[in-house]
């Protein structure tokens, strides 16, 4: 009976077919490929997961009022090439110039925000427009060279050390764990969550009840912003350095984490467990075909597969709900 | 209202200026044809001359590389500029800023035949996709010259690159060393398509067929020349096969990509690494004997031979259809030789 009525529930039926999926991919890798298994290649799994896995988890929250943002891709490049720039050229102390890389991503995200909420462009024209502008500033800035923290003794173990000295268990997984603990909290006990949702659902019908739409639509998209300068501090971290070209491709694979992570692009349904479980079946996936040796180019057909199998998924799932 | 309006139209001039910014590359070439009616205009009787060295004009080259924003495209510029200067030449220098962006160079292309250029110097992503456009260029008496990937034979009267199959197997050379003529291989390349980049590992893979039967190649995986791409792709074929002995990457992106890889598996002791191209970071682990060494281009020399070779072309001088800009090999032992140390950039 428990068990039946928890499989009526939307939100739980979906996260038991996302994470029976991930199982399943888990498994068959396992079976294919013992060494998948392993305790190290699960930790590279995971690794692996930090960067989308934080862009999707800021992405999840836009996507979730309805909208999208393409440019978490180079602003999380952005975000770190000013703190590369902050500690080598204006000499931050090294805390200070991460701070300020957090704080680049919140701006850019803002105005992200204040374009969509204040300015009325389409989320997807105004964060377009946020990606060529801080793709273009990130080699400017960098002088399309890459910046490096050399300078700053143990940078790199920030991503890549390792946790209570545990063998490698990385601190980006850590990171990763902390952010989505934040991002649930501040989606399901907060009212930034629940006016996430209301605004996704029925924009008109929030503003009508009195929720100032356009402040909280800001304020998510900054938060966005945020999560990309965290994951810029992750992909410098482990790079050692800031690369200006990196960021364009990104936002697709943060996009395609949330959705598989049963975030509705139409708004007003998603959630963090779901996006954290779609950011791992993709570089579960990606990472199982290159174990197997199957070529580059099969490897990106079949996470397109994926993508669609998952999104038909969930639209059935909708109907018969 | 109006309010907004102007605001949303400030805003939008300001996108659109900070757009223009990122391609900054564009801007030289569209303002070229304005100065070119000037000139013609200052000298009618000149106007007729269509010799491209005609005196007191400077001739235009458009020169359109894979990319814009690595070190190598960088490098290859600051070369050309050198010989653009040298010669008496005015040039711009373009390039996508991703290097499977076909569709954005051919715009480039015909942006910059537009402009009337006395020859087109080209390093093309895709052959087919601008034949047609260079065949017609050629046919108003533009010179084509291909550099690094360059462009098909037909459509170019000289190319001037790097020979990656010889540079390929040169790193094979190197690494069948490395290894004591007999262990097993991984490779992380950069790309299927790029002409350049896929002979680079053909070259590296026959030569080690065709000398060295104890090796074996055990996987070869591709992650675009991103670094953190290619640290994952590193790491997962480690986890595939533990008994690769070395890695064999084929650009920079690749091998600091690799690099960071083995780095956070902790199996830099275990495998070698042999790269191509460089950069700080290499240089760096190189330096270290982290990375075993790696084959560096002469980007600088490659820029500044092919305006050289547009410049004969346009003055009607014969030119050798290839033209190797060379390739050498350099690890801790020779990188700060003065031969090599100018071929390595940042």
């Amino acid at each position: 009976m428990k068990v039946k009525s928890l499989l009526k529930n939307k939100d739980v039926s979906h996260k038991l077919i996302i994470l029976a999926t991930f199982f399943l991919l888990v498994i068959f890798f396992s079976i294919m490929k013992p060494s998948y298994a392993s305790y190290d290649n699960i930790m590279t799994i995971l690794l692996a997961t930090c960067v989308n896995g934080l862009l999707a988890l800021g992405c999840s929250f836009v996507i979730i009022t309805g909208g999208i943002d393409i440019s978490v891709g180079t602003v999380m490049t952005f975000s770190c090439v000013m703190s590369g720039t902050a500690f080598t050229v204006w000499h931050f102390p090294i805390w200070l110039a991460i701070l300020f890389g957090f704080l680049v991503g919140t701006l850019c995200g803002a105005i992200n925000g204040f374009a969509v909420a204040k300015m009325m462009l389409p989320p997807f024209i105004a964060t377009m427009a946020m990606q060529m502008i801080t793709k273009g500033l990130s080699l400017v800035v960098s002088g399309i060279k890459p910046v490096y923290f050399t300078g700053a003794d143990g940078y790199q173990n920030i991503a890549i050390g390792e946790f209570l000295g545990i063998p490698g268990f990385y601190n980006a997984i850590i990171i990763l764990v902390i952010a989505a603990i934040v991002a649930h909290i501040l989606f399901s006990r907060i009212l930034i969550g629940r006016y996430d949702l209301a605004i996704g659902s029925n924009e008109e019908a929030a503003r009508l009840s009195g929720i100032k739409v356009n402040q909280w639509k800001i304020g998510i998209y900054a938060l966005c912003g945020l999560f990309c300068g965290v994951a810029g501090l992750v992909m410098s971290s482990r790079l050692n350095s800031a690369q200006p070209q990196l960021g364009p491709g990104y936002e697709l694979e943060a996009i395609a984490a949330a959705v598989i992570g049963g975030n509705s692009l139409t708004g007003g349904e998603g959630s963090i467990v779901g996006t954290l479980i779609g950011a791992l079946i993709i570089s579960s996936l990606t990472n199982g075909l290159r174990i197997m040796a199957v070529s580059t180019e099969i490897q990106s057909a079949i996470v397109g597969l994926v993508l669609a199998l998952a999104v038909f998924f969930d639209q059935m799932r909708r109907k018969k709900g | 209202m109006k309010k907004l309006l102007a605001v949303l139209l400030t805003l939008t001039m300001v996108a659109g200026a900070a757009v223009g910014c990122g391609s900054k590359s564009e801007e030289p070439a569209k303002s070229e044809p304005a100065q070119n009616e000037d000139a013609s205009a200052q000298a009618p009787a000149d106007a007729d001359t269509s010799a491209p060295a005609a005196d007191g004009e400077e001739p235009y080259i458009a020169m359109i590389a894979l990319g814009f924003s690595h070190q190598f495209w960088q490098a290859v510029k600051s070369g050309a500029d050198q010989a653009a200067a040298d010669l008496g030449v005015k040039i711009t220098f373009e390039g996508p800023e991703q290097e499977t962006m076909v569709d954005k160079q051919v715009d480039m292309l015909k942006t910059a035949l537009g402009n009337n250029p006395s020859a087109v110097c080209m390093a093309a992503i895709d052959n087919e996709a601008v034949a047609g456009i260079l065949q017609e260029a050629k046919g108003k008496g533009i010179k084509v010259v291909g550099f690094d990937a360059g462009v098909g034979e037909a459509e170019s009267e000289a190319k001037c690159s790097t020979d990656s199959l010889a540079a390929g197997a040169l790193a094979a050379e190197h690494a069948a060393e490395l290894l004591g003529g007999k262990g097993k291989i991984g490779i992380v390349g950069h790309s299927q398509t790029v002409v350049d980049a896929v002979e680079r590992v053909v070259g590296f893979k026959d030569k080690i067929a065709a000398d060295y039967p104890d090796i074996e190649i055990v996987d070869e995986q591709y992650g675009e020349g991103d670094h953190l791409k290619s640290a994952e792709v590193a790491k997962s074929m480690m986890q595939a096969n533990p008994d690769i002995q070395l890695i064999y990457t084929s650009n920079e992106g690749a091998c600091v990509g690799a690099y960071n890889g083995l780095k956070e598996a902790n199996k830099l002791k275990d495998v070698k690494l042999v790269g191509f191209d460089s950069s700080a970071a290499m240089k760096e682990a190189i330096k270290s004997g982290e990375i075993a060494g790696a084959i560096t281009q002469d980007p600088v020399g490659m820029g500044y031979k092919t305006i050289e070779t547009a410049v004969k072309l346009m003055n009607g001088e014969s030119v050798e259809s290839f033209i190797d800009t060379g390739c050498y090999w350099y690890d801790a032992s020779n990188m700060d030789d003065p031969k090599i140390a100018p071929l390595l950039y940042d």
